[in-house]
């Protein structure tokens, strides 16, 4: 991945003292110290991140973080005090005010929080604006215009003023002004902070879907470890103008840095950030018509696993039961093709990136999972332990098909009985 | 009992007298002779428009403005109100004084609303206007009269000029006002998308700040009437001479009907002006509730304007 957006060493320092302030910081003095000594507050201390194309990076943190600070200065709308901010080799931070405003017109593009449309203009005029400070003329820009609405559903809004649109339409405008100027950038500062709940998980769905298509690069601000957590790709997370800790919502969910974050991830709906893959084991399985009941149990013995996939050639046939075998054989003996008449062939499947929320029923079947990929190939099995593991944020279930889970061994235990 | 003046005695009045007799006057008067040609011009043009078109003829252009800008009440009363100024035979004194106060209200909006900009844009500029605009408005204008004349001469220019000086004011405020209070988020959008301070100014801040502008305008407007008489004092016709030469006269009558032609006028005004400040808002009242805000003290007029538009 390419990083369109890099950010060095940026600090900002609101004061007059940004020297001191600077040296105060190096010797590890707090922000409420540096305040007191000098009156200058410190905006953002030392961020370096790099942001690839096209990916969601999310910027989250509460208020005073540093976060709006932060991303006015990817945009110029701040100046940092010291660092770079690389968009495209071009540094915003110490460019001059010509090359600002073409960047501005023609790379980065800004989403606000309280929407900021201008209320003397129609719908179809405001998401045009950013056309109209380029210069495009009248008729190419109504029609990029309603392009940019048609992508957030509001063509038929476009002659009414944004008085008249509801806060999530309105919002809607705000993007689409942003959308219209084919800007690779977006910045979106606090998009949904003032929407209605409900409106607001619409809107998250929405962005998400929008940019399958768009594939535009996003700094995203939100204090909502929720809303980051179901949009970024990767999360920073911001304290005292400086970043805490940088990952996937996956990692920051299972390793947080601090006590701080750690704070925060406590009561995270974690089904809802970590997928099958991160749980699914190695796709261990036997093949239907070459291994024998006896195989299988035998392979289960040693995994410490109470059911097995067999498959059928390359695609996944069906799950047997160590219990359904232990029987079979015990009323049949070990020769036939036992393994095909315990086979049970209406198993539970997944596929990598499905959350563990969508596993909950299957694995309260005590059924494993099958994880299949587009092909229906088997890649991995998910035990029904791991995910209640990873959902009770149990460390010990970490995917290690050497090492089975404590709880698999207690089930195999009792179907032996 | 001691006192400062027993010290020392400054002699204030002859240092100004020096100032505009001795310097003042020998060295500028040309410059401010030339000065006055576009006013001289600009009012000489309206008045010989106003008196040229038939009174019918502006009393319907009237009547129609306030129609579309202030409500079918006060388009009826325009049309009574300047009946009755012609019936009383003051219809070509109060063109005069229309030419005067329309050229008298351009140059302030030509000096004021440029000026308002860019004190609203430089903190520097606005702390340094501020005190003179507050000097502007609390002088008493027989103070400024003097050395006008002695400028500029007596005549009806030299009058439109002390209006200036007392009528600029409020559209320098109201402007600088309007555009300081134009949403930060609305100017942080339009820097974020690259806007230069001219498109800032076109798209977004004018627009946005014309409302307050427009009410400055009407302030501006207003004050220009009410200087109507003083400005007659040093030479300037209109109904305001009509006003001076019934108070020379000690003649009531005369006096009081060249200011019922100015409440007249002033009310017209007034309220077209307001009206076109409130632009998008339906205008149905009824000529009852007009009648009810003329005798409504002014301070309140704005408000029951708000009401009536929404």
């Amino acid at each position: 991945m390419q990083a369109k957006l890099s950010v060095r060493n940026v600090f900002k320092i609101f004061g007059d003292a940004p020297d001191e302030a600077r040296e105060r910081l190096e010797r590890g003095e707090t922000k409420e110290e540096i305040f007191e000594a000098t009156g200058s507050t410190v905006g953002v201390q030392d961020a370096n991140f790099d942001v690839g194309e096209g990916e969601i990076f999310v910027v989250m943190g509460l208020s005073g973080s540093g976060k709006s600070t932060l991303v006015r200065m990817l945009n110029g709308l701040i100046k940092p005090t010291s660092g770079e901010i690389l968009i495209d080799g071009e540094d915003v931070a110490s460019c001059d005010a010509e090359t600002l405003r073409r960047i501005r017109r023609s790379k980065i593009t800004m989403v606000f929080q309280h929407f900021a449309l201008f209320p003397h203009w129609t719908v179809a005029e405001n998401a045009a604006y950013g056309l109209k400070i380029k210069g495009v003329g009248a008729s190419e820009r109504r029609e990029r215009a309603l392009k940019a609405l048609g992508q957030v559903g509001l063509t038929a809004w476009a002659d009414s003023k944004p008085s008249e649109l509801s806060g999530g339409m309105q919002q809607r405008v705000g993007l689409a002004r942003g959308l219209a100027t084919d800007a690779q950038i977006l910045l979106m500062d606090e998009p949904f902070g003032a929407l209605d709940p409900l409106i607001r998980r619409e809107m998250q769905d929405e962005l998400l879907e929008l940019q399958k298509t768009l594939k535009k690069t996003i700094v995203f601000i939100t204090h909502d470890l929720n809303e980051a957590l179901l949009l970024g790709d990767r999360i920073a997370i911001m304290q005292d103008g400086r970043f805490v800790q940088v990952g996937t919502a996956q990692e920051i969910v299972s390793e947080p840095a601090d006590d701080y974050v750690a704070a925060f991830v406590a009561d995270i709906d974690r089904g809802r950030v970590f997928t099958a893959d991160t749980v699914f084991n190695d796709p261990e399985a036997v093949v239907l018509g070459k291994d024998t009941a006896d195989v299988a149990m035998r392979r289960m013995e040693e995994l410490n696993r109470n059911a097995l996939y067999v498959l059928d050639g390359k695609k996944v046939a069906g799950v047997v039961t160590y219990q359904d075998l232990a029987t079979a054989t015990r009323e049949n003996g070990v020769d036939g093709d036992i393994l095909s008449k315990v086979l049970i062939t209406d198993y539970p499947t997944a596929e990598s990136e499905h959350q563990l929320a969508d596993l909950y029923g299957a694995a309260s079947a005590g059924l494993p999972i099958a994880v299949t990929d587009e092909k229906d190939r088997l890649i991995g099995i998910v035990e029904p332990e791991s995910v209640f593991a990873q959902l009770s944020g149990d460390e010990t279930s970490e995917p290690d098909a050497d090492k089975p889970s404590d709880p698999a061994m207690q089930r195999k235990g009792d179907a032996n009985v | 009992m001691f006192s400062p003046a027993d010290l020392l005695v400054i002699p204030f009045d002859d240092w100004v007298n020096t100032f505009v007799r001795g310097f003042l006057v020998p060295n500028f008067r040309d410059v401010f002779r030339a000065a006055q040609v576009p006013i001289t011009a600009t009012l000489n043009g309206l008045d010989g428009l106003f008196q040229w078109i038939p009174m019918l003829v502006t009393t319907a252009l009237l009547a129609l403005a306030a129609l579309k800008w202030a409500g079918r009440g006060i388009a009826l009363f325009a049309v009574l109100g300047l009946f009755f100024i012609d019936m009383i035979e003051l219809w070509p004194e109060t063109m005069t004084t229309l030419a005067m106060i329309i050229t008298a209200v351009l140059f302030c909006a030509v000096i004021g609303v440029p000026l308002g900009i860019l004190a609203a844009r430089s903190n520097k500029l606005w702390t340094v206007t501020r005190p003179i605009l507050d000097i502007m408005q609390t002088i008493p204008s027989f103070v400024y009269l003097v050395p006008i004349v002695m400028l500029f001469g007596v005549g009806t220019t030299p009058g439109i000029i002390a209006t200036i000086i007392f009528a600029l004011p409020p559209i320098v405020r109201l402007t600088n006002l309007g555009i300081r209070n134009v949403r930060g988020d609305l100017i942080e959008a339009a820097n974020a998308f690259g806007s230069t301070g001219w498109q800032m100014l076109w798209d977004v801040q004018i627009p946005l700040a014309l409302r307050t502008i427009m009410a400055g305008l009407n302030q501006t407007l207003m004050l220009a009437l009410s200087m109507v008489v003083i400005a007659a004092l040093i030479g300037a016709g209109g109904l305001g001479l009509v006003v001076n030469t019934g108070l020379g006269r000690l003649d009531v009558g005369g006096a009081t009907a060249g200011g019922v032609g100015i409440v007249i006028l002033a009310i017209i005004l007034d309220r077209i002006t307001q009206g076109m400040g409130e632009a998008n808002g339906v205008n149905t009242v009824s000529l009852r509730q007009t009648l009810m805000n003329l005798f409504r003290s002014r301070g309140s007029q704005p408000e029951g304007e708000t009401k009536k538009a929404g």
